[in-house]
């Protein structure tokens, strides 16, 4: 079932056309012929001679809507996807290695965070960086922490997690360890008051998404193969690997083995969103949660394309809804725009708005208190374009949860 | 996970389905693993394809037939709940139950049909055709719109047609990909202002004529910009369905999808239905590709997957099958007698599908699972294109399949 580079599901293409429908940059882009046209029709021509390669396909967000829509079950993403590695002839340029390498570009950020988070609010610096190195001025940067998740986690908690007889494994992603470590804490405080202790992976990188969007695959590669093997000790340990961001979980899950041939058989099911892990404890009954009374707040919750993908959103959704005090709306599921490092290239910037603004329009005609979103980067688009605080499920979770009845419910 | 009722595909059937049972108040989960054949919607739904009342023509389908199942007089009156049904997710609908009246095709032709969408062309009597002259005309470089074809039809119907393009600098930018000038992307650039800027063309060409024909090439996402046109343009006008992809059929998907999931319904899209677990004779719960471990448990089950076309069933060289849970299926003995070798009679294989009982309940080697019912194409017994009544049997089905799960 699982696909690989040899995988021919493109003859299963019956030219419908369904895929372009939904495809957000074909609304807003005519440069991009569309998924049935980049994917499958293309791929023929391809095949015969990688002349008929055309750079156009660097449009494509690799949201994966194509493939939910598709009713011929052809991997129209993964096909443009692996078609973008195996042909291109462009070099990736100094702003691709900076905006794909979140793991370094990260440790250096969090030792001068202030100085980072100061410089990149300033017009001169994003002039300066929008003329040399083509990050759109107009973008906003999300702030660094002066402290690595993992730091805090060695200093404050790995102590307390020997408290307890059962374990999980968390994947924190770049995104909690160098930008918002209280996702990461909030994640720690929920486990651990449902009676989990917590353990981090031997060790590990970056789960490569943007270097393939950058078409560094060989670097993905590697760091893909070093995350399968902490994945593979922590697995064989009887530990699950959890995870808080629906891009990180998607990559590992499917992209290993469609799009970089590391093949993750023996792990993947083990490797999920905590939602998912939690909300599957709670309904068959072997885990109870309690909530503040006092915690009262209209949310609205948007799918990210992975999450659409992967098809999770039931589990986060259903988890918010578990909170009493929430007026919960679901939104439209629709891309935001931004799709990871996509949003920050000044070429790409004015699509990457007009995809997002019937989001925008339908969240600000809301009057919401907060955006419930799994990914990271939707949520620097959506807090940019609307001015509405976006959080994680986990987070909300995390601040509504009772947590000493929970762990008395769980002891 | 627990519902009170999963249906396993999200097409008109499982919607229709879906919705019926929600408004009643139902926790309801859809699995569909794509988008459906309403994506080829005509605009037009049929009860039946013969001329003058259909119910005459059904009072004589033999007993195999999902209609014959259902009976004439149920039949109506399911019939005459789905024009209110569809207009309240704003699709108004005309037509009657009792008397056929003609959509025009892309080609040209008249075929009977039972509710239209409101927007669209449709003729009573051909023997007294609604317009005497009519301007056809398309958009250029649309190739899925032939007003050559819908002009000498109606030609012969005795109408005087002349045809005109229009193009508009809005649409340049989409012709350079020539492949994908299709309605919906035609579609998405004809909103707002740029509807302004159409209709001033179409009156420009549109002068001396009762009524315009055009492409159904507006209103992808919302009915608004069909409306918009219908203000701005000096004369009557009318839309005739294109080649697919089919934008009010995307409209419908959308609006349908929408009115379950307002109603409290859970739609997981681009998930597939691997397997289900029977004890007894009841259907307990099924699993997903997308959600593998976790059983998704119901009271009552749907099968609303479609036909060949949506894997609904599956042909190998020696039997034909359905995919998720092996059901009992209808069709004839030897692959030679499951087509004909002309390709315009009917083909035996259009009527193979799920066996039923009277109640639409499936099988499972010849025992009748109490909590399963199917709906739609994938039922046996029926040849929607042959007949002209794919839409009724999937609406008709599936609201009555409904009642019978809320008994």
């Amino acid at each position: 079932m699982e696909q690989n580079k040899d995988d021919k599901s493109f003859e299963q293409c019956i030219k419908c056309t369904v895929c372009t429908v939904y495809c957000p940059v074909t609304a807003v882009n005519p440069e991009y012929p569309g998924p049935k046209q980049a994917g499958p029709d293309g791929e023929r021509y391809r095949l015969k001679n990688p002349y008929f390669y055309d750079d156009s396909l660097d449009f494509c967000l690799n949201c994966k809507r194509c493939e939910v829509a598709c009713p011929s079950n052809v991997k129209i993403g993964d096909i443009i996807q692996s078609a973008r590695l195996k042909y291109s002839k462009k070099k990736p340029k100094l702003r691709d290695y900076m905006l794909a390498n979140t793991d370094i570009m990260g440790s250096l950020a969090t030792t001068f965070a202030p100085l980072v988070n100061a410089s990149l609010k300033l017009s001169p610096v994003k002039s300066l960086m929008d003329q040399v190195l083509s990050i759109d001025h107009r973008r906003t940067f999300p702030a660094y922490s002066g402290q690595k998740f993992e730091t805090w986690f060695k200093k404050n908690a790995v102590g307390k997690q020997n408290n307890f007889n059962k374990y999980v494994s968390y994947f924190h992603g770049c995104y909690a360890n160098y930008n918002y470590p209280k996702l990461g804490k909030d994640f720690v405080k929920i486990l651990n008051a449902i009676g989990y202790g917590v353990r981090l992976l031997e060790k590990e990188k970056c789960c490569g998404v943007a270097l393939i969007a950058n078409g560094m695959a060989a670097q993905a590669k590697e760091q893909a193969e070093i995350n399968m093997a902490s994945a593979r000790k922590a697995v064989q340990s009887g530990t699950p690997v959890l995870t808080t961001s629906s891009t990180c979980t998607f990559t590992m899950r499917d992209e290993y083995p469609h799009l970089l041939q590391v093949d993750n058989t023996d792990v993947r099911d083990n490797i999920m969103l905590a939602t998912k892990f939690i909300f599957e404890l709670v309904d068959s009954g072997k885990v109870k949660l309690s909530f503040k009374k006092e915690y009262q707040k209209r949310i609205a919750y948007h799918t990210p394309c992975h999450m659409e993908k992967l098809g999770w959103a039931i589990y986060s959704t259903s988890l918010l809804q578990m909170i009493p005090g929430i007026d919960f709306i679901m939104l439209d599921s629709q891309c935001c725009g931004i799709a990871g490092t996509y949003g920050f290239k000044k070429e790409n910037y004015p699509y990457s708005q007009k995809i997002g603004e019937p989001l925008f329009k339908q969240i600000q005609g809301l009057n919401v208190d907060l955006v419930a979103t799994d990914c990271e980067t939707c949520k620097w688009q959506i807090e940019m374009s609307t001015g509405v605080t976006v959080e994680n499920p986990i987070s909300i979770l995390a601040d509504a949860l009772d947590v000493e009845e929970t762990e008395r419910l769980n002891k | 996970m627990r519902f009170d009722t999963i249906t396993i595909g999200g097409g008109l059937s499982g919607l229709v389905t879906g919705i019926s049972l929600a408004k009643k108040g139902q926790k309801c989960l859809i699995v569909s693993s794509g988008q459906s054949a309403l994506h080829f919607f005509s605009g037009s739904f049929e009860l039946y394809g013969n001329e003058g009342n259909p119910l005459d023509a059904i009072a004589k389908l033999e007993d195999s037939h999902p209609y014959s199942k259902l009976g004439v007089e149920k039949i109506k009156t399911l019939a005459t709940e789905v024009k209110t049904f569809f207009s309240e997710m704003n699709i108004p609908l005309v037509g009657s139950v009792e008397q056929n009246h003609y959509r025009v095709t892309p080609l040209g032709l008249l075929k009977p049909a039972w509710l239209t969408m409101e927007e669209y062309a449709k003729v009573d009597d051909p023997k007294h055709m609604p317009w005497k002259k009519v301007i056809v005309l398309n958009i250029e470089g649309f190739l899925d719109f032939h007003t050559s074809f819908v002009a000498s039809g109606l030609a012969k119907q005795g109408v005087e047609c002349s045809v005109a393009a229009i193009s508009l600098p809005e649409l340049e930018r989409i012709r350079k990909n020539p492949t994908e000038m299709r309605a919906t992307n035609i579609a998405k650039v004809l909103v707002n202002e740029t509807l302004e800027h159409l209709a001033k063309e179409i009156n420009a060409v549109a002068k001396d004529v009762e009524a315009i024909l055009m492409p159904t090439v507006v209103g992808l996402l919302d009915k608004e910009s069909v409306s918009i046109l219908k203000q701005k343009v000096q004369k009557p006008l009318h839309f005739i369905a294109t080649l697919p992809p089919s934008v009010p059929g995307i409209r419908t998907q959308i609006m349908l999808r929408k009115r379950f999931q307002e109603l409290g319904g859970i739609y997981m899209l681009g998930d597939t239905v691997l397997k289900g677990e029977i004890v007894g004779d009841k259907l307990q719960s099924i699993q997903t590709n997308n959600h593998g471990d976790l059983k998704f448990e119901a009271d009552h089950f749907v099968l609303a997957t479609g036909s060949f076309f949506s894997h609904g069933i599956v042909a190998s060289p020696n039997q034909v099958y359905e995919p998720i849970l092996g059901l009992d299926v209808d069709f004839n003995g030897a692959r030679s007698e499951w087509y004909d070798r002309d390709l315009f009679k009917p083909q035996p294989y259009m009527k193979f599908g799920v066996a039923t009982d009277k109640n639409f309940r499936v099988k499972k080697e010849g025992k009748t699972l109490l909590n399963m019912y199917a709906v739609g194409a994938v039922l046996s017994g029926f040849n929607a294109i042959k007949e002209g009544c794919g839409a009724g049997v999937s609406i008709l089905t599936s609201l009555n399949v409904a009642q019978e799960i809320l008994k």
